[in-house]
């Protein structure tokens, strides 16, 4: 059965791949989407058996390398946290799968599309039931492989194009440390397995190794060098730049990879890696402090974006931060619980933007929308449910996900757990303002779109609705059904061995008796933040303009995203542009070029002129270099020759 | 000896060469007796000849045998070489049919003195003494210097036949003075006793300036530098089917003949001719690389690649061994096949009506006559030596060998000479397919230049599929000559 998870999207990516133009359109679609729907529905049943039923398997599947000292199977690790992402994974994959029939419907490639679909799903889930760190190396190479040509799906665009190269390239930087990171710890215990090495690290705790001098201790290095992976995949701060280009991939690519699982991939690497976390404090601040600090960092500027698919992006970053700041304080149950919500209500929000975008014929500004809501109804419907459970709005999913994080931000130990609190709380803020922002802006006020758009303007059909209101269902109940397991009393039944935690943790336990102040803050700021964006853009529609013109800088500041791309694109795009050429101009062209193969053919025609103008015509000049060269023989060998 | 029976020589050895005096003779009185121009007959009647004393050699067997008072010999070696000589010679009258009787050079003395040519070569290739050797040089040599200026009408045919004359004669001169050197130092003009006169004494001054200039003779009929000047002048000037022939058949017979004074006259100072050949050799494969690069008159290129290729076999030679020898004359016998369909193409680059002899014109010859530039083009890859053509098995070979006899310097410098060579190759194949048309040649090929054209096509593409035959006949020639 945990077999037939995994490779069943592999079977539909090779039917779709090699065979789509012989099944057509029609066969691709039914085939993949059949197998993530019989992918999915194992992976409830396997969140029931694993889960709920307290066990964890294994599931050897082949020898996959055995070099020297070297060895690693390919193995199957079901345990909880693998089941949790098996579900977000399969259902959001086949939820996605199914709306993009309707939404693809006009892609004159299809096939190649859906069989990218099933590739990325066979990766992530590769990712996540992998039993050891090569195995998970594939799996992370394998999603970036698929994101890059998901956002380039239509490389015709080159704006396209450049997304894809930009995730691909900000990956790799993310990758490098994860690489380093398993070599590191392959160096250290010897093996990659998760349980040996999980074993062996309390034994390292206090051990440090030398290099270039410098005394380093190596739980710290080793999980810093994994996060570095985990914030290249996950988009935090400083290697976030490639998630909002990405949304040039189509909109459900957008909801499956870069909201709902592909993202989340660092989060789940920090949490399985939670036995060696638990052992470097220096580590867990620094991973509090990045997460919290992108959850701000993302929601300023998801305030003043425009276009409706970057709005959700930058809060999918700015989430993603929120989940982050919780695997800081050592709350990975409260980290993946936010994960496993958030997939819901961040699909669901993406998946209606597509609804929208869809209806709009393409139209993804904002500025260009506005009294959609009688338009396309269930949309509508849709996306104020994703929203209000984004917010976090009372009783909805991100109510118990999101508030426990701040909840244990505040309960934390380590020295930056108030910057976390204060930052999580002002970003839950910023986000409900601009998440009410985008809706107010969407769907209501007066249309500014042109009449011709709106005379098509149409509700989506039913096969992109059933997936939104099937995540709808989820955004609304995942919270209260499923917090007693993942955070509440339940929650040390349920995890088991899958999440460790260190003796001196105690926040599971101390998140729950934070003072009513700090519990109910969240839900002030929500409302706050709705009051706001109300008065903006529904009471007072000249404000935001006016306010923008009086705090320019400010605002082309946010606008501008931090100029975080202008500053990568100054000090590394730019040098390495300028390396590149030079190597080609001069190293290339005038030295290796200009001494070699064009020197040289230059050096044989000037030989070759010298040559044929020996060759006069005059007989009397070739008698004399034919006594010429009998003389020189003669001489030679006068002169002594060989001896 | 004491009878009168016994004090005449054994024929039988040099039968062949009977048969192609008298046979040449008889047609040269068929020729002068006949009213109507006999010119085509005679020329067929010549191939003929030629095909019937190749059986006779053949029949000779793998015999080691000599008469005339040893001053001639016949022996596996010469066999392969006369064979060679003879197919050469014949392509070259069959090409020559249909071109002597367009260019108004129809007169039967044409065939006649090929048939005289041959049979100069195919004496000094059995050859086993100073006078011998001059004799059947300069019998060769004549014939050709008269129908390099055959077209009598023409200025260039004209002046490519006394251009070869004054310097062939000069060439002659040295071989006699190297010659008499060497009888003086030695006391004979037979290679054996020469070679048994070395042994004994010290190799003084004056026998080396013999050899010097003995070797500067040949190495004017292999035309190797600096001894090759007069090359290009004449290949451009004397008619295409005489240039044709004397790309080929004298060259292979001038080195046998070069090998055969090498290896059994000189064997004593075997140190001191092997700088020579090394250095002309050098010089050979270098200036027909680059010198090449330069022309525009494909003629004139055959001429600097004919000088390259002599570099080339003067590496087999240099080598020095029975593989360097067996080498040599596989690259012989694959040049001559190449050569052959390489001047079949230009014997066909007719415009109008006129001869024409550019580079340029063979532009675009790929649309209107795909099959004759895809075989020119297979030629030309071969002359590159590019695998698996017959062209690089050639190549093959004789770099084998000197690197085996630890000819680095030779080697390394030959297969570079050989990548600057590729350039003129391969420009004749992009002119032929990347240019554009400037107007098409004449069409179609005369019949018997299809033939020889596709023949040696065939032979240079398929050759490697079963190159046996020859290079057995070639190792046994080739052992023949060093025991």
């Amino acid at each position: 059965m945990y077999s037939a998870i995994v490779f069943l999207p592999l079977v539909g990516f090779l039917t779709a791949g090699l065979f789509g133009r012989w099944i057509g359109v029609r066969g691709s679609q039914l085939v993949t989407s059949g197998l993530l729907v019989a992918s999915a529905a194992l992976s409830v049943a396997a969140f029931v058996n694993v889960a709920l039923g307290g066990v964890t398997e294994h599931v050897q599947i082949l020898t996959w390398i055995d070099s020297g000292s070297f060895e690693t199977d390919w193995r199957l690790r079901i345990d909880t946290l693998t089941s949790v992402m098996l579900v977000v994974v399969t259902s959001v994959s086949a939820l996605v799968h199914i709306y993009s029939i309707g939404y693809m419907s006009h892609d004159p490639q299809q096939p190649r599309f859906f069989a990218y679909l099933s590739l990325f799903t066979f990766a992530m889930l590769a990712l996540v039931t992998a039993d050891n760190f090569v195995q998970l190396f594939f799996g992370w190479e394998g999603v970036g492989l698929a994101s890059y040509l998901l956002i380039g799906f239509w490389y015709q665009k080159p704006s396209a194009n450049a997304a894809a190269i930009k995730a691909f390239v900000v990956n790799r930087v993310g990758d490098f440390g994860l690489i380093l990171g398993i070599a590191t710890i392959f160096l250290m215990v010897g093996s990659v397995e998760f349980d040996t090495v999980f074993k062996a690290i309390p034994g390292l705790a206090n051990k440090s190794f030398l290099f270039l001098g410098h005394e380093v201790p190596v739980v710290t290095t080793i999980c810093l060098l994994l996060f570095m992976g985990a914030m290249g995949k996950s988009a935090q701060f400083m290697l976030h730049t490639w998630l909002p280009d990405a949304m040039e991939g189509p909109t459900p690519v957008s909801a499956l990879i870069h909201a709902a699982t592909m993202v989340t991939a660092g989060v789940f690497l920090v949490a399985r890696c939670s036995p060696i976390f638990e052992y470097s404090e220096t580590a867990l601040t620094v991973v509090t402090f990045i997460g919290a600090t992108t959850a701000f960092f993302a929601a300023t500027i998801g305030l003043v974006q425009n276009d409706i698919k970057r709005v959700i992006a930058y809060s999918t970053c700015s989430q993603l931060g929120y989940m982050f700041a919780a695997l800081g304080v050592g709350a990975y149950e409260v980290a993946m619980f936010h994960l496993f919500t958030h997939a819901f209500f961040k699909a669901l929000l993406f998946l209606g933007s597509g609804s929208v975008i869809h209806a709009m014929d393409g139209e993804q500004d904002m500025r260009k929308m506005g009294g959609l809501y009688k338009l396309v109804p269930a949309t509508y419907a849709m996306m104020l449910i994703g929203t209000l459970a984004l917010t976090g709005f009372p009783l909805t999913a991100g109510y118990f996900s999101k508030d426990a994080i701040i909840e244990a931000t505040f309960a934390g130990h380590n020295p930056v757990h108030m910057y976390a609190f204060g930052m999580t709380v002002f970003a839950a803020f910023l986000t409900s303002f601009y998440s009410w922002r985008l809706v107010f802006m969407t769907f209501h006020g007066t249309s500014r779109a042109d009449h011709h758009t709106l005379e098509h303007a149409h509700e989506s059909p039913l096969v992109m609705l059933v997936p939104l209101i099937v995540l709808a269902i989820g955004a609304l109940g995942a919270g209260i059904v499923f917090k007693h397991y993942f955070i509440g009393e339940g929650h040390e039944a349920f995890w088991l061995e899958a999440i460790y935690r260190g003796t001196s943790n105690h926040i599971m336990h101390a998140m729950h008796e934070v003072p009513e102040w700090a519990a109910n803050l969240p839900t002030v700021m929500m409302a706050l933040g709705f009051g706001l964006s109300w008065y903006f853009y529904i009471a007072r529609p000249d404000l935001p303009v006016e306010l923008a013109r009086t705090q320019a800088p400010l605002y082309k500041f946010l606008l501008n995203k931090w100029y975080f791309d202008e500053l990568y694109d100054w000090i590394l795009v730019k040098p390495a542009f300028w390396i590149g050429r030079t190597f080609w101009k001069f190293g290339d062209g005038r030295i290796i070029d200009g001494i070699g193969p064009d020197g040289v053919a230059a050096r044989v025609i000037d030989v070759t002129r010298g040559v044929v103008r020996l060759q006069t015509g005059y007989v009397y000049h070739y008698a004399f270099a034919m006594l010429l060269g009998v003389a020189a023989l003669a001489t030679y060998f006068m002169l002594g020759g060989v001896h | 000896m004491e009878t009168a029976a016994s004090t005449l020589p054994a024929f039988g050895p040099a039968l062949p060469e009977i048969v192609l005096a008298v046979g040449t003779l008889f047609l040269l009185l068929v020729g002068a007796f006949r009213k109507v121009s006999p010119t085509r007959g005679i020329s067929w009647a010549v191939v003929a000849l030629f095909a019937l004393v190749a059986v006779l050699v053949t029949g000779q067997g793998d015999i080691h045998a000599a008469t005339f008072g040893g001053m001639f010999l016949i022996d596996p070696f010469t066999r392969f070489i006369k064979l060679l000589v003879l197919l050469a010679a014949a392509l070259s009258v069959i090409m020559s049919v249909t071109y002597i009787r367009r260019e108004n050079m129809d007169r039967f003395e044409f065939p006649i003195l090929i048939a005289l040519a041959a049979l100069g070569m195919i004496m000094m290739v059995s050859s086993n003494s100073l006078i011998a050797l001059y004799l059947g040089l300069e019998l060769q040599s004549l014939s050709i210097y008269v129908i390099a200026a055959f077209n009598r009408d023409s200025a260039r045919s004209s002046e490519a036949g006394l251009k070869y004359f004054v310097l062939g004669a000069l060439s002659s001169g040295m071989l006699l003075y190297g010659s008499s050197l060497v009888y003086g130092f030695t006391g004979s003009v037979d290679y054996p006793t020469i070679a048994a006169a070395i042994s004994t004494g010290h190799a003084s001054v004056g026998l080396i300036f013999g050899l010097v200039f003995i070797l500067a003779a040949l190495a004017f009929k292999i035309s190797a530098v600096p001894f090759h000047m007069w090359t290009p002048d004449v290949y451009e000037g004397a008619p295409t089917p005489v240039t044709a022939l004397m790309a080929s058949a004298p060259k292979v017979a001038a080195m046998a003949l070069l090998i055969r004074v090498l290896f059994t006259a000189f064997p004593g100072i075997t140190p001191e001719w092997k700088q020579i050949i090394v250095f002309v050799s050098i010089a050979s494969m270098v200036l027909g690389a680059f010198a090449a690069i330069g022309q525009r008159n494909i003629k004139r290129l055959m001429a600097y690649s004919s000088i390259g290729h002599m570099g080339y076999v003067l590496v087999g030679v240099a080598a020095g061994t029975v593989e360097g020898l067996r080498g040599v004359l596989i690259y012989l016998a694959i040049y001559v096949v190449m050569n052959a369909g390489v001047f079949c193409v230009i014997l066909a680059m007719r415009r109008s009506g006129e001869q024409v002899e550019s580079i340029e014109d063979l532009a675009g010859l790929s649309r209107s006559r795909p099959m004759v530039s895809f075989l020119l083009a297979m030629l030309m890859f071969s002359l590159a030596g590019i695998p698996p053509l017959a062209g690089f098995f050639a190549k093959f070979y004789v770099f084998m060998a000197a690197i085996k006899a630890d000819l680095y310097l030779l080697s390394v410098i030959g297969v570079l000479s050989s990548v600057v060579g590729a350039y003129y190759y391969l420009r004749i194949v992009k002119v032929m397919y990347f240019d554009e048309p400037v107007q098409a040649l004449d069409a179609p090929m005369s019949r018997e230049l299809s033939i020889v054209l596709g023949l040696s096509g065939l032979f240079t593409l398929f050759f490697f599929v079963y190159p046996a035959p020859l290079i057995a006949s070639a190792e046994a020639a080739a052992a023949a000559l060093l025991p």
